[in-house]
C-alpha cells in the first residue's frame, strides 16, 4: 500500500508537471516551433485567456464555457496582431523578437493601468481526494486530461482536416502552396490565431488555480520555451515527448530536493539537449526514422 | 576670463547662495526621491507606498511644508528590477540632487542600491518590513524586522498549534535570512523544524511542494512567499486539502492575499504586521478615509503604505529639529533617541543605535470568510537585535548587513 501510494504520488506529480508543460507550450509550439516566429508575447496571450475566462466566470458563465471563451478571445487577438504587425516581419525573425517583446510589455503595463494590479480569482473547483494519507486536487486531474485532449485535438486538426494539410504545406513550401491556389496569407493568420488560442486556453485552464496579476504570463514563458526548444519543430514528435521527459525530470528533482532543483534540472536538460540534439527531439526522431 | 577668475567667481557665488540661505527664510523645495516598483512582479504591494508618500506630502504642503519649505517629489518607477534601482539611485542622487530618497521593496533591490547611497553619502529611507540586520548610518528603516515579527508570532503559534514547523520561503536574501530567524526561534522555544523549502521567485506551481509538506506532517507552516507568482500557493494548497495553520511576516500585510483569493484559501493564516487597513482605531479609520478621498481606487492599504506615509512625517520632524536637511545634523537629532511620531498604528520611535523603528505589532488572523481579527496586540516592540549584536550607529558606521549567524558578537569582535 505504501508503495502504491508512493507510485500514485509520483505519477500524479509527473502528470501535473506534464500538463503544465504541454498546456504552456502548445501555443508556442505552433507559433514558434511550426511558424518560426519567436513570440515573446506568448505569456500575454495566456494572460488574455486567464483574464477573459475569469471575468466571464464572475459574470456567471459556467467555467468550461468561460475557459473556451478565454481561448477564443486570445485567438481573435492573435489573428488581429498577425494581420496588423506580425505578417510584415516573417522574413525578419530577429525583428519579431523586439516587436513581440514590445507587445508583451505594452500588454502587461496596459493591463496594470486599466485593470489594476490584480483580479480576484474564482477559486479552484471540485475539491480534493485522498490517497495514502496525501490530499490531491481533483481539478489538477482535469488539467491533465485537458493536456491530453489538447494534444489529441491538435493531432486531428493537423493530420485529418483540410486546414491542417494546407497549414503544413504553406509553412513548409509557401510558394508552391500559393501556386496551387492556397490563400497563404489567410492560412498564416489562422495558424497564428490557433497558437494564440491555445495559449489563451492554457490561461483559462490555469486561472482558477493561480494569482491573477498582469505579470502572470511570465510564469509560463520559461517552461514553454524550454519545452519547445527541447521538442523541436513538431508538436507530436517534439513537444509532447519533450514535455513527458521534462515532467519526469522536474517532478523527480522537485520531490527529491525542492523547487530550486526542479528549475535547475529543466534548464540543464535544455543545455544538454541543445548540445547533443540541435534540432530537438523532432530532429532526433525523424533521423531515426529515415 | 581665465580659469582662476572663474573659480573665484564660482566660490563667491556659492558664498552668496549660502549667505542668502541663512539670512532670508529658505523657500526652495525639499526634494524627496521616490524609487518604488510601480510595474512588474512587486507592483501590487508597492503602488500603495507611492500613494502614501503622495498623501503625506499633500497634507504637509497644505500646512506650509517642512520648516516653511514645500516638498517636491521626484518619482521613478523601478519596475521590480534591481538594475533600475541602481540606475535611478544614481540619477536621483547625482542629477536630481534630492535631499533624501525613499526606496525599495525587495531586500535584493535594497542591497543593490545601498552601496550607491553609501558611495554618494546619501540618505535613504527603507519603508519596508524585511529580514533585519542593516547597520548603516545612511539608511533609516521604518519597516518591521524579525525580532518584532517572529519573536512575537512564533511562540504564539507554537503554543497554540504545536512545535513542529515547516518553512517555505522565497529563495533570495529575504527568505533565506528570515528562515534562519525562524529556525533559531523555533529551536529556542523547544520546537522542531520538520522541513524547509526555498522557492525561486516567479515560481507559480506548488503541487510537489504541497505534497512534501503533507509528508512532513508539521503543526503549522511558515509561509514567507514573495511576489505575485508565489501567492498561487494558497489556492493550490487549499485545493489539495492542505488545511494547516499558516504563519507569516509578509503575507496579508503586504500582498493582501485575503482580498485577492476566494475564501477560505487563506483561512487560519496568522500574520504579525505593524499595520493594515483593518486596524480598528480612530487614527487608522481617519487615515483610510483621507486615503480613499485622494485615491478612490486603492484596492488595499498595506503596512508598507503606512510605513511610507509615516516616513514622510518622520523626515519632517527630523529636518525641523535639525534645522536643515544636512545628514550629519539629522543624525545628531536621531542620536538623541526621541524622534517619535503618533502614527496610525500607535506611537513609533527611531532607535538611535540601529536607525530602525519601534512598532505596535498586530497579530492579524484571517478568518474562514477572509475577514480579519486581531487576537493579540503587542505595544511598543523595539528593534533591539542590532543593538544587542553590537551595531551602534552613533559611534561607528560599518555599512553592513548582519544576520543571526554573521554579526560582530558572533565573530567575537
Amino acid at each position: 500500500m505504501d508503495f502504491l501510494s508512493g507510485l500514485f504520488a509520483f505519477l500524479y506529480q509527473t502528470g501535473d508537471a506534464f500538463a503544465f508543460l504541454v498546456l504552456s507550450a502548445c501555443g508556442l509550439a505552433v507559433i514558434f516551433g511550426m511558424m518560426g516566429v519567436i513570440n515573446l508575447a506568448h505569456g500575454e496571450f495566456i494572460l488574455c485567456g486567464a483574464y477573459v475566462s475569469t471575468t466571464a466566470a464572475h459574470l456567471g458563465l459556467p467555467l468550461p464555457f468561460s475557459i473556451l471563451l478565454g481561448g477564443l478571445v486570445a485567438g481573435l487577438v492573435g489573428m488581429l496582431l498577425e494581420r496588423v504587425v506580425i505578417r510584415r516581419l516573417y522574413a525578419r525573425p530577429l525583428d519579431t523578437i523586439v516587436v513581440t517583446w514590445g507587445i508583451s510589455m505594452i500588454a502587461t503595463q496596459g493591463t496594470l493601468i486599466l485593470l489594476g494590479p490584480s483580479m480576484q480569482s474564482t477559486g479552484t473547483p471540485f475539491g480534493s481526494f485522498m490517497v495514502g494519507g496525501y490530499g490531491y486536487s481533483i481539478y489538477r486531474l482535469v488539467l491533465m486530461a485537458a493536456a491530453v485532449a489538447t494534444l489529441a485535438l491538435l493531432w486531428v486538426i493537423f493530420t485529418r482536416t483540410r486546414f491542417g494539410v494546407l497549414a503544413r504545406a504553406t509553412i513548409q513550401v509557401p510558394h508552391i502552396a500559393e501556386a496551387l491556389g492556397v490563400d497563404t496569407s489567410l492560412i498564416y493568420m489562422l495558424t497564428f490565431g490557433l497558437g494564440a488560442a491555445l495559449a489563451g486556453l492554457a490561461g483559462g485552464l490555469y486561472a482558477p488555480t493561480m494569482t491573477l496579476v498582469p505579470t502572470m504570463g511570465a510564469t509560463f514563458v520559461i517552461e514553454a520555451f524550454v519545452t519547445v526548444v527541447v521538442g523541436g519543430a513538431d508538436i507530436f514528435l517534439g513537444t509532447a515527448p519533450a514535455a513527458a521527459i521534462l515532467a519526469v525530470v522536474k517532478a523527480g528533482l522537485t520531490s527529491w530536493q525542492g523547487q530550486l532543483a526542479g528549475q535547475i534540472g529543466l534548464l540543464v536538460a535544455v543545455v544538454l539537449v541543445i548540445r547533443v540534439l540541435p534540432r530537438g527531439l523532432t530532429g532526433f526522431i525523424l533521423r531515426e526514422r529515415a | 576670463m581665465d580659469k582662476h577668475a572663474a573659480s573665484a567667481l564660482a566660490a563667491l557665488g556659492t558664498l552668496f547662495a549660502l549667505s542668502t540661505a541663512t539670512l532670508a527664510e529658505d523657500k526652495t523645495p525639499i526634494k524627496i526621491g521616490v524609487l518604488e516598483d510601480q510595474s512588474g512582479d512587486f507592483a501590487l504591494a508597492t503602488i500603495g507606498k507611492v500613494h502614501g508618500i503622495q498623501l503625506a506630502t499633500k497634507e504637509i504642503n497644505a500646512k506650509g511644508g517642512i520648516d516653511g519649505r514645500p516638498i517636491k517629489l521626484v518619482i521613478y518607477d523601478t519596475q521590480s528590477d534591481n538594475r533600475r534601482y541602481q540606475e535611478f539611485m544614481r540619477r536621483v542622487l547625482q542629477r536630481d540632487k534630492v535631499d533624501v530618497v525613499f526606496a525599495g521593496f525587495s531586500s535584493a533591490s535594497r542591497e543593490a542600491y545601498r552601496p550607491i547611497v553609501d558611495q554618494f553619502k546619501g540618505l535613504a529611507f527603507y519603508n519596508n518590513q524585511y529580514e533585519g540586520g542593516v547597520c548603516d548610518a545612511n539608511m533609516i528603516v521604518t519597516g518591521a524586522v524579525p525580532e518584532q515579527q517572529f519573536s512575537t508570532l512564533l511562540p504564539y503559534m507554537m503554543k497554540k498549534f504545536g512545535k513542529k514547523v515547516y518553512t517555505i520561503a522565497a529563495d533570495y536574501n529575504f527568505g533565506q535570512i528570515s528562515a534562519e530567524w525562524v529556525r533559531d526561534i523555533v529551536k529556542e522555544n523547544g520546537g522542531q523544524m520538520v522541513g524547509e523549502e526555498f522557492i525561486p521567485l516567479g515560481v507559480s506551481q506548488f503541487s510537489q511542494t504541497i505534497q512534501n509538506i503533507q509528508k512532513a506532517k508539521p503543526d503549522f507552516v511558515v509561509t514567507l512567499l514573495v511576489g505575485t507568482a508565489q501567492s498561487s500557493y494558497y489556492e493550490q494548497a487549499l485545493s489539495a486539502n492542505l488545511k494547516l495553520p499558516m504563519a507569516s511576516s509578509v503575507n496579508v500585510g503586504q500582498g493582501y492575499e485575503h482580498k485577492r483569493f476566494k475564501a477560505p484559501s487563506l483561512a487560519n493564516m496568522y500574520v504579525t504586521t505593524n499595520w493594515i487597513e483593518e486596524v480598528d482605531n480612530p487614527k487608522s479609520k481617519d487615515l483610510v478615509k483621507r486615503w480613499h478621498a485622494m485615491f478612490p481606487d486603492e484596492p488595499y492599504i498595506n503596512q508598507e503604505a503606512e510605513n511610507s506615509y509615516d516616513a514622510v512625517y518622520l523626515y519632517k520632524e527630523m529636518v525641523e529639529r535639525a534645522g536643515s536637511t544636512n545628514h550629519d545634523a539629522i543624525r545628531k537629532v536621531i542620536a538623541k533617541g526621541d524622534v517619535c511620531l503618533d502614527a496610525p498604528e500607535g506611537k513609533v520611535c527611531i532607535d538611535p543605535k540601529s536607525q530602525h523603528m519601534s512598532h505596535t505589532i498586530y497579530l492579524a488572523k484571517v478568518n474562514e470568510d477572509h475577514s480579519i481579527s486581531f487576537p493579540k496586540i503587542w505595544q511598543d516592540v523595539k528593534p533591539y537585535w542590532l543593538g544587542q549584536v553590537g551595531c551602534d550607529l552613533t559611534k561607528s558606521n560599518p555599512e553592513a548587513q548582519y544576520t543571526p549567524s554573521q554579526n560582530p558578537k558572533k565573530d567575537g569582535k
